[in-house]
C-alpha cells in the first residue's frame, strides 16, 4: 500500500500511506520487515522497524496488516521462550538455525497442536457470557490450568459449546450477541499497550513470598505489588530477578529479558527445566513463560518486550492466577524509547530521554495490580522492574521516574557485591510500604511476633550502623561491653540471615516460619548477650560461646528439621548463657 | 544480482560523510567505492538512503575527494569479509586487507561483517573452566570457555602483559582442542600491537593467530570496522571450522571514541559525555558475538581491554561495557604501585559465569567456598586496614588485627606471581586455605562444615604434595613490619591490649 521514502536505523519513512492509523502494524520492504506506525504527516507515515534495516532501499513496499501490535494468547504459551514481539524462538531456531534472520514469519502458538478442552459445568446452552467469563480450561501443563475466556467484545448467551479434543483455532463454543452468532475458539489475541481490562483492583494484603531472607522478612512485596531494583552492573540485579522468578509463590512468571546478556537467558532456559517446583515437584518451566530480546536483538522491538511481558501476565491475571512479571532492566527499555525518539527529532527531556518518560514507566508499573477480574475471580500481576542507572548513580531519570511509582526499593550495593555479601541489598536505605497492609496476613499466619522481630532487625542494623561510625573513629576497644555485644549480634544477622546463597540448595530458599524462628533466634542470643554484658560478661565472651556457631549454621538446617534444631538451640542459648554468667558474672548489674 | 552503479553527484563533504544526490534507491547500509582523482579507492557505506540522496560515510581520510570530480559506485551488498582457515598465521589491517605480504588466501565464505544476533535458544551455557594459570583469575573469577570477560585497566597499567599471559598459558585442562586466537588492534600504538605479534611469535601461537590491525594512526572511522572484522573471522573459525577461539579487541576505548567521533559528525544529539545514545545497543552488538552455540563445535571467548579514562570505571565506555559483558578483571593502581604484578584487585572484579565452571569435578568442590571466603576476608582486612590508619594498629581487637595480616599475606602469596609462572587450580586453592588457616576457624562462615574438615590445613593430616609457597623472605619482611609497628602506637588508644576477664 505505500512506498519507502527514507530509512535510517530502525526508523522508515513511507509515502502514500494514507489510512493508515497510528499504531498499525506494518510489513516493511520485501524482506516483510515487521514494523509498527509511530507518527503520521500527511500522507506520510513514519515506522519503527523490529528488525534490522540493512540492505532495505527506497521505493520498496509497505503493507498494512490494518491490527494493532498485539500478542496471541492460548494454550502453548507457557514454557515457551519468545522475542520481543512474541515469535517463538525455537521456532525461529528450526527455521534460520543458530542466528536469528530477518523477516522470519511464524505463529506465536503452535497452530497444529491439539488440546483436550473441558468445557465448564455452567457454561452450558443458554448461559449468560460477557467478555472474561471462564467456559471452560484446558490443562496445559501439570502446573497450569489454561481457563478459556469470553474474548473482548464478545457478550450474549451460549449457543453451542463442546468438550473435545482441539487445537487453538477450533471453535469450541458459538456465541449467541446481539450482532449476530460469535465463534469462540481457544486463542485470542490483544493489543499490547493497552492494559486489559477487570473489575475493580482490590488491596494487596498477601505477601508474595520469595524465599529470600532480607526481602521476606525486611523489605516484602505484596502480591500485585510493585518493587524496582536499581543497582550499577555486578550487584546482582540478575541474580535477584532470576531467584524471585524460581522461588516466588506466584502460581505464573513471566519473565522478560530486555536488552540484557544472551547468556543469562541461555542460563534460565537451562536452568529452569530442571528446577523443581517447591510445592508441586514439577519443573518451573512449566509456569514460566520468557521473553527474550537480548542486547544484540534489534533495539525497536526492545521497545515493545516490555509491553508483550505485561499482556501475557494480564492474560493469566484474568483466569485467577497470581502472576508476578519481571522486567530485566526496564533502563533498556527506556534507551530504547530515547533511541527511537532521537531518530524522530523530538526535543529531548532529561538525558536525551523523551519528556513522555516519566508518564510511559507509571503507566507500565500501574499494569500491576491485585484485581477482581471479570470472571469474579481474584488475580494478580506483581511487577518487579530491575534498574541499570549508568555509573549506578540513582539520580537519572529512570530511577527517578521508577522510584516515583514503585513502592518497594531494593536498594542493591556495589560495596556488599564486592565483598560477595548476597543477596546485595542493602539493609538501611532499602524500604518497602507493604508492612503495613501485609501484617495483619503474618499475624493470622505465621505469628504475631514476626512483625515485632522485623521491626526490632531494622532497629539493630541501624544502631550497629552507627556504632560502627563511632569505632571508625575511637576504636571498638572504647566501646562498653553491650554495645559491642551489639556490634556481634549485628554482624551475627547480617552474615547469617541477610547474606543468602543463590547457588546452595538448601539456603536458596527459605520458608516465612524458618525466617522467623532464625531471626528470634539471634534476636534471643543478642537480650541474653546484653544481659550478660549489664551483669559485667565481656562481650568476646558471650559472642565466643558455642552456640554462635550453632547459630551461623542455622541456615544449612533444612526445613522439616528446623522446628526441633531451632528449639535445642534456643535452649543451648539460655544454658549456655547461664553458666557464663555464673562463672563470669557480677552479683550486681552494671550500669552501662 | 549485482548492480554498479557510478554517481558523480557528490552534493556536500562533511567530516567523514558524503551527501550524494540524484541516485535511485540506494541500500541501507550498503557498501560504496569512493573513486578519486588519483584513480585511488576508498570504501563507504550508506548511513541514510532516501528516495533522492543517501548520505555516506567514508572509511578513511576525506583528504582529495571533490564535489567535482569524485565519483560514488554502490555496490548494491551489504560489508563482507571474505574468510578462510589460510587467514590463520596472517596479519591485516583495519579494513581486513593483507598488511603482512600481498599473498591471496583462499576465501571460503563471504561474511556479513555485522553478523546476525545469535538465537538465545541456540547457546549453550558456557561451563568449561579454562585454567589461566593465574591465581586471581582462577581462584576468585574463573574464566569459562564461551566467556565475554574484559580487563579494566587504566593507562600505564600492565594490562599488555597480563592479557599476553593469558593468552600463553591459557588452557582447558585435560583437552587437546583445535584453537585459535584472533586479536584486534584497534587504534593501539605500534610498540603495543609488536609486543603482542613478538610474543604470539615467540611462544609460536602466531601461526594460529589472525590479527587485525587498526593502528593510532590509521584513520579512526576504521575502527569501527575492526572489531566486526576479527569477530566475524572468529564466528567462521568457531562454527565453521569448530575452533575453539580466544578474541582479544584492544583496546575497546579507542573504539569508543572512534563512535563518539562518528555520532559528532552526523550532528547526532549527543548522550553522557558525548558518546551516542545507541552505545550500549552498538557495544553489545560486539561483546555478545561471544558464546557457544547448540551442535556446533567451537566457541568464541573474548578478553578485551578496556583503559578506564581517569580510572573511572563510572565512565560510559566501562560502565556500559560492565552492564554487558560476564564480569570484568579489574586492574587496581593501587597495587601496582605496590609493586605487585598482576595487580588484578579481586574486590572490583568478577566473574558472572564462575559457577558454572567450578565445583566437583571442574575444579574442586571446596572451589566456592574458598573464593567467597577469600573475598569476604579480602574485604574484612581492607575494613581492618582502614580502622588502623585512623586507630592505630595496637587499638584494634585480635580479630582485625589477623585480617589486617591476613591481607598482606593474601597480596602477597595469592596475588602476586611471577609473570611466567603457570599455577594449577589446585595449587591456587591450596594456597588460599594456607591463608584462610591463619584465621579463627569460626570465621570460616561462608565455606561449608564438611569441605573445612576435608581441605582445612588443620584437619589434613600432612599439607599437601605441591606445597604452596611461603619464601623467607616474605616471613622475614614481616617480621620487619611487626617491629615498625610500636612507632605507630602513639596515634592508637593506651588502653589497648587487655579484654577477656577469664
Amino acid at each position: 500500500m505505500g512506498i519507502i521514502e527514507r530509512i535510517s536505523g530502525p526508523l522508515v519513512v513511507a509515502k502514500e500511506m494514507l489510512g493508515a492509523s497510528m499504531y498499525d502494524v506494518v510489513r516493511v520492504g520485501s524482506a516483510k520487515l515487521i514494523g509498527e506506525v509511530i507518527k503520521l504527516e500527511g500522507e506520510r507515515a513514519i515506522i519503527q522497524v523490529y528488525e534490522d534495516t540493512n540492505g532495505v532501499r527506497p521505493g520498496e513496499k509497505v503493507v498494512s496488516t490494518d491490527t494493532q501490535l498485539s500478542v496471541e494468547l492460548g494454550p502453548g504459551i507457557l514454557s515457551q521462550i519468545f522475542d520481543g514481539v512474541q515469535r517463538p524462538l525455537n521456532m525461529i531456531k528450526a527455521k534460520t538455525g543458530i542466528f536469528i534472520r530477518r523477516g522470519s514469519d511464524v505463529n506465536s502458538i503452535d497452530r497444529k497442536k491439539k488440546w483436550q478442552f473441558h468445557a465448564d459445568k455452567k457454561a452450558v446452552k443458554g448461559a449468560r457470557v460477557t467478555e472474561g467469563t471462564i467456559i471452560g480450561y484446558v490443562e496445559e501443563t501439570p502446573l497450569i490450568k489454561h481457563y478459556i475466556m469470553v474474548p473482548q467484545g464478545v457478550n450474549g448467551r451460549i449457543e453451542s459449546i463442546k468438550s473435545g479434543k482441539m487445537s487453538v483455532e477450533d471453535t469450541v463454543a458459538v456465541v449467541k450477541t446481539g450482532r449476530g452468532m460469535a465463534k469462540v475458539s481457544m486463542l485470542q489475541k490483544r493489543p499490547v499497550r493497552q492494559a486489559a481490562r477487570y473489575a475493580e483492583k482490590i488491596a494487596a494484603e498477601v505477601p508474595l513470598i520469595t524465599g529470600m531472607r532480607v526481602i521476606d522478612t525486611l523489605f516484602p512485596v505484596a502480591k500485585g505489588g510493585t518493587a524496582g531494583i536499581p543497582g550499577p552492573f555486578g550487584s546482582g540485579k540478575t541474580v535477584t530477578q532470576q531467584s524471585l522468578a524460581k522461588y516466588s509463590d506466584a502460581n505464573v512468571v513471566v519473565y522478560v529479558g530486555c536488552g540484557e546478556r544472551g547468556n543469562e537467558m541461555t542460563d534460565v532456559l537451562t536452568e529452569f527445566p530442571e528446577l523443581k517446583d517447591p510445592t508441586t515437584g514439577r519443573p518451573l518451566m512449566e509456569r514460566t513463560v520468557l521473553i527474550a530480546n537480548t542486547s544484540n536483538m534489534p533495539v525497536a522491538a526492545r521497545e515493545a518486550s516490555i509491553y508483550t511481558g505485561i499482556t501475557i501476565a494480564e492474560y493469566f491475571r484474568d483466569m485467577g492466577y497470581n502472576v508476578a512479571l519481571m522486567a530485566d532492566s526496564t533502563s533498556r527499555w527506556a534507551e530504547a524509547m530515547r533511541e527511537i525518539s532521537t531518530r524522530l527529532e523530538e526535543m529531548p527531556g532529561e538525558e536525551g530521554y523523551p519528556a513522555y518518560l516519566p508518564k510511559r514507566v507509571a503507566e507500565f508499573y500501574e499494569r500491576a495490580g491485585r484485581v477482581k477480574t471479570l470472571d469474579g475471580g481474584i488475580g494478580s500481576v506483581t511487577v518487579v522492574g530491575a534498574v541499570s542507572p549508568p555509573g549506578g548513580d540513582l539520580s537519572e531519570p529512570v530511577a527517578q521516574s521508577t522510584l516515583r511509582v514503585v513502592k518497594t526499593f531494593w536498594a542493591l550495593d556495589a560495596a556488599l557485591a564486592s565483598s560477595r555479601h548476597f543477596p546485595s541489598i542493602n539493609w538501611l536505605s532499602s524500604y518497602s510500604l507493604y508492612t503495613g497492609a501485609l501484617q495483619g496476613w503474618y499475624d493470622k499466619n505465621i505469628g504475631e511476633d514476626f512483625t515485632s522481630n522485623r521491626n526490632r532487625t531494622q532497629a539493630l542494623l541501624q544502631k550497629e550502623a552507627e556504632l560502627k561510625d563511632i569505632v571508625q573513629l575511637v576504636g571498638e576497644d572504647a566501646l562498653p561491653d553491650t554495645e559491642r555485644v551489639l556490634l556481634g549480634v549485628g554482624r551475627m544477622v547480617r552474615e547469617n540471615f541477610l547474606r543468602q546463597s543463590a547457588f546452595d540448595p538448601v539456603d536458596a530458599f527459605t520458608s516465612l516460619k524458618k525466617q522467623n524462628i532464625m531471626i528470634g533466634t539471634m534476636l534471643h542470643f543478642g537480650d541474653k548477650a546484653e544481659e550478660a554484658a549489664r551483669k559485667g560478661v565481656s562481650a568476646e565472651n558471650s559472642l565466643e560461646l558455642d552456640v554462635v556457631k550453632e547459630i551461623s549454621r542455622m541456615k544449612e538446617i533444612p526445613e522439616e528439621k528446623i522446628d526441633a534444631e531451632g528449639g535445642k538451640i534456643n535452649e543451648q542459648i539460655e544454658s549456655q548463657f547461664k553458666k557464663l554468667v555464673a562463672e563470669h558474672g557480677m552479683e550486681e548489674e552494671v550500669k552501662a | 544480482m549485482k548492480f554498479e552503479t557510478e554517481y558523480r553527484t557528490l552534493g556536500k563533504v562533511s567530516g567523514p560523510l558524503l551527501v550524494v544526490n540524484a541516485i535511485k534507491n540506494a541500500g541501507y547500509g550498503e557498501i560504496t567505492k569512493i573513486r578519486l582523482d588519483s584513480g585511488e579507492e576508498r570504501l563507504g557505506q550508506v548511513i541514510e538512503t532516501a528516495d533522492t540522496y543517501a548520505v555516506v560515510q567514508v572509511f578513511g581520510p576525506t583528504s582529495g575527494i571533490s564535489i567535482k570530480s569524485t565519483s560514488v559506485r554502490f555496490t548494491g551488498d551489504t560489508f563482507k569479509l571474505g574468510v578462510g582457515e589460510e587467514m590463520l598465521g596472517r596479519v591485516f589491517n583495519g579494513q581486513g586487507k593483507p598488511k603482512d605480504t600481498n599473498a591471496a588466501f583462499a576465501v571460503e565464505k563471504e561474511r556479513d561483517i555485522n553478523g546476525e544476533p545469535m538465537n538465545p535458544t541456540a547457546r549453550r551455557m558456557p561451563s568449561d573452566f579454562i585454567q589461566t594459570g593465574v591465581s586471581s583469575i582462577d581462584g576468585l573469577m574463573t574464566l569459562v570457555r564461551g566467556q565475554k570477560l574484559p580487563i579494566f585497566s587504566g593507562s600505564g597499567l600492565p594490562h599488555n602483559r597480563l592479557a599476553a599471559q593469558i593468552a600463553r598459558q591459557a588452557k582447558v585442562v585435560g583437552s587437546k582442542e583445535n584453537f585459535a586466537v584472533v586479536f584486534a588492534g584497534i587504534g593501539i600504538t605500534y610498540d603495543d600491537a609488536s609486543f603482542f605479534i613478538e610474543n604470539f611469535r615467540k611462544t609460536g601461537a602466531l601461526k594460529r593467530t589472525v590479527a587485525f590491525m587498526n593502528l593510532a594512526d590509521d584513520p579512526s572511522i576504521e575502527r569501527i570496522l575492526t572489531p566486526r572484522l576479527a569477530l566475524t573471522t572468529a564466528e567462521f573459525l568457531a562454527y565453521d571450522k569448530g575452533m575453539h577461539v580466544l578474541v582479544m579487541l584492544t583496546d575497546m576505548t579507542n573504539y569508543c571514541e572512534a563512535l563518539r567521533e562518528m555520532a559528532s559528525a552526523r550532528e547526532e544529539v549527543p548522550g553522557r559525555r558525548g558518546y551516542p545514545g545507541y552505545m550500549y545497543t552498538d557495544l553489545a552488538s560486539i561483546y555478545e558475538r561471544a558464546g557457544i552455540a547448540e551442535g556446533r563445535k567451537g566457541s568464541i571467548t573474548q578478553l578485551n581491554i578496556v583503559t578506564m579514562p581517569g580510572d573511572d570505571i563510572t565512565h560510559p565506555i566501562p560502565d556500559l561495557t560492565g552492564y554487558i559483558t560476564e564480569g570484568q578483571i579489574f586492574l587496581s593502581r593501587e597495587l601496582n604501585n605496590k609493586g605487585l604484578y598482576p595487580p588484578v584487585n579481586p574486590l572490583g572484579s568478577l566473574s558472572r559465569l564462575m559457577n558454572n565452571g567450578i565445583g566437583a569435578g571442574k575444579t574442586r568442590e571446596d572451589h566456592r567456598g574458598v573464593a567467597d571466603q577469600l573475598y569476604g576476608a579480602y574485604a574484612r582486612a581492607q575494613e581492618s586496614r582502614s580502622l588502623s590508619a585512623i586507630i592505630g594498629t595496637e587499638a584494634l581487637s585480635e580479630t582485625d588485627k589477623l585480617y589486617l595480616k591476613f591481607g598482606d599475606d593474601f597480596e602477597k602469596e595469592f596475588l602476586a606471581q611471577g609473570e611466567d609462572e603457570d599455577r594449577s587450580i589446585e595449587n591456587t586453592l591450596d594456597i588460599g586455605w594456607k591463608l584462610l588457616s591463619e584465621l579463627p576457624e569460626g570465621e570460616l562462615t561462608r565455606i561449608k562444615s564438611e569441605h573445612i574438615s576435608k581441605y582445612h590445613f588443620k584437619h589434613r593430616g600432612s599439607a599437601p604434595k605441591e606445597s604452596p609457597k611461603a619464601s623467607a623472605e616474605t616471613k622475614r619482611e614481616e617480621e620487619k613490619e611487626e617491629k615498625k609497628q610500636p612507632a605507630k602506637k602513639a596515634a592508637g588508644k593506651k588502653s589497648g591490649g587487655r579484654r577477656k576477664k577469664r
